[in-house]
């Protein structure tokens, strides 16, 4: 059984709809990345699943983590789950810690919440928490203010106060886009060490592959509100299917070969008020054909197991659900 | 190939953090960079947060006057900033900044901003100016109904472009782009690439690309530089550079950068974090992070040597183990 599974959510902010039913499953100890553009909804599904999102945000559809309903539950249900079984950690670390508090305090705080711990224990739990995540000669350091970290520094305290109610579920949001290569490469590795370590699953979102495929076992790309294609990490890298998919592997610049030209992707993401009839990346795609831009693709389960939608993937699958004779001649051009 | 802009020795200070009794301290952002720039060539400049690369732009551009060393311009000295032959030499030489949205104004329309400098630099009559516009709209991929939009009604992509419009009103000589795909979505970000490159060939423009993205450097530069902590540890050409990084920092460098699909494997994971430019490292700045380092490396700071035409500052640089790019990306 899974630990999380999403069923159609869908959130809509001042009447214009962002997520348009995301179907999203975590297993337990699993690595899922979430990869797309800005504007997506990556971050969005997560925040409407712990109910993050303001007020004029409006939520429907399922979210279920081990079992219980999270949409629109009670704040009592929320604040049980949230930091002490889901626990998430953000892009910019320096904003998400208190610059007046020291960061020893902040730990000790979320420790006490979800452990129930006090006073020197508590204390001790921290110190293990910083040793943990790598931060040198920490039984000194946790009495230091956050501006005395680096941003590397900063993000791995994030990751302590994150592991500090022992998670089930790690919820990392574009974790390493605002660090420096070497740091990033750091931050990687110890997330993996830590999953390694704990055993709790991860949701990885970030808009880049490469780091994505470094941490993560299974991936789910999204596009203007939804997850159009979904596959373990092997075989989406090395046969994409959805148009999209494809775009973005073909737009990262490559660091061995010949040196060529980038290509892009052309046209920009849909303006979420005045969506494209029919699938939303047909505007953008070299494959769209008109039945594309009038009826909009499901999610559909493929023989090898990737979640595809789309009427025109490349290479070699057809939908299995839009099959018929009739459509195969259109898909053949 | 002519020399367009040669700097020597240049150094640049900043004093921070003066206590209420206390001494300021002094910031060493750049720490004696000797470099040449060549008419019509893409310069990459590399390097984490903190090691001088937007420094070192500004310095290049004449927007702040360097500590110590000196910049010449096309075989003469750079003026002093804010005398009018400085004023005439801003025409010649244009920055694009990272954030497109801080970089532009709000309340003036797309048109208004590419009319700009044309207006305030007196290069055509008046009535030749909103011909111009369309033109460099069409030139850097602007839709023509698109002059009447304010930046926030357009997207990351398209607010990039304006800026690259208005740099390129004054048919410059000399662009420094400082992280000007940062921003930027992947998809996005390869289109204002080609767009500079499109127009670095089209206007024989010479470049300075600042990037910490080294995929994106790779494929468009001719040149990098690889900075760390204010100095210059290895220059080259980009094939060569990433094909086979000499410098310990620029091997861990190549091998950070996450390639898709290969997981972690293969990777030089450097310990420690990036240094204070407050505090520098004895002898070798990066030394507490190297893998090689020795009681040498500790006390001796290394000249940037050549070495079989590449240039690399390291004193190991000859016992250093051989790293092939296949090695370090995909072993």
């Amino acid at each position: 059984m899974s630990l999380v599974s999403i069923r159609d959510l869908k959130v809509s902010f001042d009447g214009v709809q962002v997520l348009h039913g995301i179907d999203f499953d975590v297993g337990k100890g699993e690595a899922v990345g979430l990869v797309g553009e800005s504007g997506c909804g990556k971050s969005v599904t997560w925040l409407a699943a712990l109910g993050l999102l303001p007020l004029k945000a409006t939520v429907s559809g399922s979210v279920k983590f081990a079992g219980k309903e999270l949409v629109n539950a009670p704040r009592t249900t929320l604040e049980n789950v949230r930091g002490g079984r889901i626990a998430m950690i953000f892009q910019d670390p320096s904003s998400s810690l208190n610059p007046v508090q020291r960061v020893g305090k902040q730990l000790i705080e979320s420790i006490r919440l979800h452990r129930g711990l006090n006073g020197a224990e508590a204390r001790a739990e921290a110190v293990r928490l910083l040793d943990l995540v790598g931060i040198p000669s920490a039984s000194t350091r946790i009495d230091l203010y956050p501006h005395e970290f680096s941003g590397g520094q900063c993000q791995r305290i994030m990751i302590a106060m994150a592991l500090a109610g022992e998670p089930d579920l790690l919820i990392a949001d574009e974790p390493t886009t605002a660090l420096d290569a070497t740091i990033q490469a750091q931050i990687l590795d110890l997330l993996a060490r830590i999953r390694a370590e704990t055993g709790m699953a991860m949701v990885f979102i970030s808009h880049d592959l490469g780091a994505v495929s470094a941490v993560c076992e299974r991936a789910a790309v999204m596009y203007a509100g939804r997850v159009v294609e979904q596959n373990g990490i092997q075989g989406l890298f090395k046969n994409p299917r959805h148009p999209y998919t494809v775009g973005l592997f073909q737009a990262i610049p490559q660091l061995d070969g010949p040196r060529q030209r980038l290509q892009p992707i052309h046209g920009t993401v849909p303006d979420p008020r005045h969506p494209p009839a029919g699938c939303a990346f047909s505007p953008r795609c070299a494959r769209a054909s008109d039945f594309c831009t009038s009826v909009q693709p499901g999610l559909v389960r493929q023989d090898d197991g990737c979640d595809l939608a789309c009427f025109n993937p490349s290479a070699h699958a057809i939908p299995a659900a839009y099959g018929s004779s009739a459509m195969i001649s259109e898909y053949a051009r | 190939m002519s020399v367009l802009l040669r700097a020597s020795g240049l150094c640049q200070r900043y004093t921070t953090g003066k206590k209420l009794f206390g001494k300021p301290s002094t910031v060493t952002a750049v720490d004696g960079i000797d470099l040449e720039i060549h008419a019509g060539e893409i310069v990459g400049v590399v390097g984490e947060s903190g090691s001088g690369k937007s420094t070192l732009a500004r310095m290049l551009l004449g927007i702040e006057t360097p500590a110590a060393g000196e910049v010449e311009w096309q075989g003469g000295p750079m003026p002093n900033p804010a005398t009018p032959e400085w004023r005439a030499l801003r025409r010649d030489m244009q920055l694009i900044f990272q954030d497109p949205l801080a970089a532009l104004d709000r309340r003036m329309t797309v048109a208004n901003q590419i009319a700009e400098p044309l207006e305030i630099h007196k290069m055509l009559p008046r009535d030749q100016i909103s011909g111009r516009v369309a033109e460099l709209m069409e030139k850097v991929g602007l839709r023509p109904d698109q002059a009447d939009r304010y930046p926030l009604e357009l997207s990351g992509g398209q607010r990039q472009r304006v800026v690259i419009a208005r740099a390129l009103a004054m048919s410059p000589k000399f662009l420094v782009c400082d992280e000007p795909v940062s921003a930027l979505d992947v998809s996005i970000q390869a289109q204002v690439v080609n767009l500079l490159y499109d127009l670095q060939q089209e206007e024989d423009l010479t470049m300075v690309f600042i990037s910490h993205d080294l995929k994106v450097v790779r494929n468009l530069c001719d040149r990098v530089v690889v900075m760390y902590l204010g100095r210059i540890v290895e220059e080259g050409p980009a094939d060569e550079i990433f094909a086979k990084p000499l410098h310990p920092y620029t091997q861990a460098l190549v091998s950070s950068v996450p390639q898709a699909g290969t997981g972690m494997k293969g990777r030089i994971v450097l310990q420690g974090e990036p240094p204070n430019p407050a505090a520098r490292p004895s002898g070798c700045a990066f030394h507490p992070r190297c893998r090689f380092a020795d009681a040498a490396c500790k006390s001796q700071v290394p000249p940037l040597m050549r070495d079989n035409g590449r240039l690399a500052a390291c004193l190991k640089l000859r016992t250093l183990p051989f790293q092939d790019e296949k090695q370090l990306t995909h072993a």
